[in-house]
């Protein structure tokens, strides 16, 4: 139980940086998902599942849906042969 | 009893001019105001010149830092204060942290008669087994009213930024939004096909089961706004404007708000004059019990949904 804690809020950590320091959008965005994602199941382990459903479904799901579309509006994704692609929760 | 007027007659009374105001017609401004048209902004080509020459003087003399020693100085100055500043609050704030009370003691403040009540009597009070919607819709609900009304004060700020009103803007956005992706993807409709109708159920679960277990009308909310999203991307706007338009997010989020302010004003008015409330708190654990807690879920679930919707809509295509 304990390791798997330090390892989620090891994730954590890095995921913050790497969010931080990534030079690509697209790529920023999707680990600020996975960064809710893994938050949402710390707030499982805290016992409070509340919270953590609100978070997956806003913090992983919308908000990030919400930035993909702003960044396809600015142009900020680069088509790549095929083009780019929608995440969905 | 009433005789008829001829037309010309009734053209100049008030009513017929009281009408036609209500109905906008005619604006009444329009002949007895005086109205100027404002004057297009001319420049000379001197003056266009001029500035031009200025700014880049300036800007030359401001950024030629070998020979403007004061600016030079000045950058370095600012460099060694930025660092000493930024230690000084990192200190600052460590130091006020090093005070905080030990976490988890029993002794801390936050650890009071407050707490205590919710945990001992929150059952008994509101009747919801799960005590954290018994507090923030029962004890705390006015916090909760505010929070609904922010979402909805949020959604109209979108609206008046990004709402296009512009038939021929919306028809170019329109080419534009759909010029980037697949038209009728057929894994991602299968999927949805799939997935969606357990979203919504799930969403009404938690939103119906909030004051029995984890969840409640923000999360539920949430979810069905998610599986909505959803759908709209597997089958386009075509699909989704039969039953939701802005007219529908607008009465739905009229009439959740009006219904959560008018249950809480009968609670808060029976509460403050210590007169019995009628709404009986029922069996905690029944799906029918702890009194208005199902009732103000669904009002906020309802607000929350169609707010996610419309934030994807607007930031999407400006208009639904």
């Amino acid at each position: 139980m304990t390791i798997f804690t330090c390892i989620l809020l090891g994730f954590l950590v890095v995921c913050a940086i790497a969010a931080s320091l990534s030079k690509n959008l697209l790529n920023t965005i999707l680990i600020f998902m996975s960064y809710s994602l893994i938050m949402s199941v710390i707030w499982i382990m805290l016992e409070s599942p509340d919270l953590a459903i609100t978070e997956a479904a806003v913090g992983a799901g919308v908000t990030t849906l919400l930035f993909l579309v702003t960044l396809k509006k600015i142009h900020a994704i680069i088509k790549k042969d095929g083009g780019e692609e929608e995440k969905h929760e | 009893m009433s005789k008829k007027v001829s037309d010309e007659q009734y053209q100049k009374t008030f009513s017929f001019k009281f009408r036609q105001w209500l109905d906008g017609t005619k604006d009444p401004f329009l002949d007895n105001v005086e109205m100027k048209k404002q004057e297009s902004f001319h420049e000379d080509e001197e003056t266009i010149h001029q500035r031009e020459e200025d700014k880049k003087h300036l800007t030359e003399k401001v950024y030629d830092l070998e020979h403007n020693a004061e600016v030079r100085i000045f950058r370095k100055i600012y460099r060694v204060f930025c660092v000493l500043f930024c230690t000084f609050l990192v200190l600052m704030l460590l130091v006020g942290v090093s005070y905080l009370p030990t976490f988890g003691s029993a002794d801390n403040p936050a650890n009071n008669e407050v707490a205590a009540r919710y945990i001992e009597k929150g059952l008994q009070e509101t009747g919801a087994v799960n005590i954290v919607t018994g507090m923030i819709l029962d004890y705390r609900a006015f916090d909760t009213l505010g929070e609904s009304h922010v979402l909805f004060i949020a959604t109209c700020t979108v609206l008046i930024l990004l709402r296009l009103d512009r038939k021929e803007d919306k028809i170019a956005y329109e080419a534009d939004d759909r010029s980037h992706e697949p038209k009728n993807d057929v894994i991602l409709q299968t999927v949805a096909r799939i997935l969606v109708p357990p979203i919504f159920i799930f969403g009404c679960y938690i939103i119906l089961a909030g004051h029995l277990g984890p969840g409640g009308g923000f999360s539920g909310g949430a979810v069905i706004g998610a599986g909505l999203i959803l759908y709209l991307n597997a089958f386009g706007f075509a699909k989704t404007e039969k039953f939701f338009i802005a007219k529908t997010y607008r009465r739905m989020c009229f009439g959740a708000l009006a219904c959560y302010s008018i249950a809480k004003s009968y609670s808060f008015y029976t509460g403050a004059n210590h007169i019995e409330s009628i709404i009986p708190l029922g069996t905690p654990g029944a799906i029918l019990s702890s009194g208005l807690i199902l009732l103000l879920n669904i009002c906020v679930g309802i607000v929350v949904a169609g707010t996610m919707y419309t934030f994807y809509c607007m930031f999407r295509k400006g208009g639904y």
